[in-house]
């Protein structure tokens, strides 16, 4: 039988074959979209009407002049310390507790029997799946309102993101030098303190800093709900419809992300150099 | 021969010592400023409200209309994240489009022209202002215009992620090969066509992969804007948890958590399947 010189056309699959997947996604998608807009009552003719635009341009408008007066710049400068200390305690008590379930939470040598793993990987993840804000709002009840309760909020939501980070960079390291002290004797904790953890530790100060910029994001709105800091002055005077003041919170949110970012940049490219 | 003993004390100890004592008190300020009193967690005042409300979380609220009510919330939720994220790309393609520098047509030969670069940090500044601001911040301001409900979230969500999106994807497209597109934008192709043929072909599914991540991000944003006022599975928590309503309280969380691990799976089983 003779080979044809060139392969021969090939059809695309017909639609109801399983191999028409693209197609059924596409589909799949584009129902799941079309539902959503369909669904939701969204009023866009409230929003996009003359109305909507003058009031918008009336909102934005007093936004200026920012409150610039001395005793309120104090507040705000308060409310970012507060912000900054929120973040940096959260990050920090994340860290230590998420190293401290990261040791159940992994199998780091083939005889472990690792019964504690599947339990605390399911705590980590139950705690990550929570957003701070939710952490706050419940926390509110038994901490109390202000910068304590947001703490402990964002100490909670990236302990399970730290704990899984960290347990599995410990699982990934290179076991030899914890064989070869194991297999002098030596006992599980001086293991980790000496041969794991200083393997790992950079890279577990990479994730920590990574998380710290992230919770400042975090702590700056966590006010919103009471949790202190900037957001919770943001809240406040946007309830009160002092827009001046708002703009001026808003523009301190602006500089301290945009100054943590920065200095994160920095620190990170000191260290990789 | 004493010198080859090893020492029988850490070599660093001193130094270690040292360093956890300059971190404590560097640490004291802020646990002044943070009010960091974990025995108020203790106290009796708090003690009993918190009792109250853990205990009333078993058993979760399962009567048939209160299910209903999360089951339509938790459509909203999605539903808003899924508009929030279409949107987003309404404002995330043209930026994008606008601001790489590969579909640069008088880049091909030396440097860019003066006017097309200024135009491309204009649109990155743009997208810069747009996701510095958190989207909650925005919910609250459109919460303002355009009143209680879903398109405050659904907008706040498209200006942030549209910031996000559009900054990851022009990275993208500028992080691949180039050549292709060059050659085409050399032999006079237009630039969508280069876009389309050289650039789309070869960044396709890293784009779809973090656009499918990003819409995970968007559901649990959505919660969260909730908590304004934007509706919900969010509004519902609130409301339940100033009303002390443990068992509700619980039921939504539980939801909560399945929701967030379900877009888990299914954002990870698409982006393995695009892979």
């Amino acid at each position: 039988m003779k080979q044809a010189a060139n392969t021969p056309y090939r059809l695309p699959p017909t639609i109801f074959h399983a191999r028409s997947k693209g197609l059924w996604f596409g589909a799949a998608l584009l129902a799941l979209v079309s539902l959503s807009f369909w669904s939701l009552d969204l009023q866009w003719r409230a929003f996009l009407s003359l109305e909507a635009a003058q009031s918008m341009a009336r909102f934005v408008g007093e936004f200026f002049p920012p409150d610039l007066s001395p005793a309120f710049l104090r507040k705000v400068a308060v409310a970012s310390w507060e912000t900054l200390a929120m973040s940096a305690l959260g990050t920090l008590l994340a860290a230590a507790f998420g190293l401290l379930l990261a040791l159940p939470a992994s199998r780091t040598h083939e005889g472990d029997p690792a019964h504690a793993r599947a339990p605390t990987r399911l705590l980590l993840n139950a705690l990550r799946a929570v957003p701070e804000l939710v952490w706050a709002a419940l926390l509110l009840i038994s901490a109390g309102l202000g910068p304590f309760a947001g703490t402990l909020a964002l100490g909670l939501h990236t302990t399970g993101v730290l704990g899984r980070l960290f347990a599995e960079a410990m699982e990934n390291s290179p076991h030899a030098p914890a064989e070869a002290l194991r297999a002098q004797g030596v006992g599980a904790l001086r293991v980790f303190l000496y041969a794991t953890l200083p393997q790992v530790l950079p890279q577990l100060v990479s994730y920590a800093l990574y998380r710290w910029e992230n919770n400042i994001r975090a702590a700056a709105i966590l006010g919103v709900v009471g949790a202190g800091g900037l957001g919770q002055l943001l809240a406040f005077h946007m309830g009160l419809f002092q827009m001046g003041k708002t703009a001026t919170v808003l523009a301190a949110m602006l500089l301290l992300v945009a100054a943590v970012d920065a200095l994160s940049y920095l620190t990170r490219r000191a260290l990789s150099r | 021969m004493s010198g080859l003993k090893p020492p029988e004390r850490d070599p660093a100890w001193w130094g270690r010592l040292f360093w956890l004592g300059a971190a404590l008190a560097l640490l004291w300020p802020l646990l002044v400023a943070t009010e960091f009193r974990p025995w108020v967690l203790l106290s009796a005042e708090s003690r009993a409200p918190t009792a109250r409300f853990l205990a009333a979380f078993v058993p979760p609220a399962t009567n048939p209309e209160f299910l209903w009510l999360v089951a339509r919330e938790t459509w909203r939720t999605v539903a808003i994240a899924t508009a929030g994220i279409t949107l987003a790309l309404v404002v995330a393609v043209p930026a994008t489009l606008m601001s790489t520098r590969a579909l640069s047509v008088s880049a091909l030969s030396g440097r860019m022209a003066p006017l097309p670069a200024a135009l491309r940090q204009a649109v990155r500044w743009m997208l810069v202002v747009l996701r510095s601001i958190p989207e909650l911040v925005w919910a609250l301001v459109f919460v303002r215009v355009v009143g209680l409900g879903p398109t405050a979230g659904v907008l706040a969500i498209a200006l942030t992620y549209g910031g996000m999106l559009g900054k990851v994807y022009a990275d993208i497209l500028e992080s691949g090969e180039t050549p292709a597109t060059r050659s085409l934008l050399a032999n006079g192709s237009g630039r969508l066509q280069a876009f389309a043929y050289g650039l789309l072909p070869q960044n396709a599914a890293e784009l779809t992969s973090y656009t499918v991540y990003r819409w995970e991000c968007a559901i649990r944003s959505s919660v969260v804007l909730g908590f304004v006022g934007a509706g919900g599975l969010g509004q519902q928590l609130d409301n339940s948890t100033k009303m002390f309503a443990g068992s509700e309280v619980a039921t939504m969380l539980l939801v909560f958590v399945a929701l967030v691990a379900l877009a888990d799976q299914v954002s990870a089983w698409l982006r393995r399947a695009l892979a």
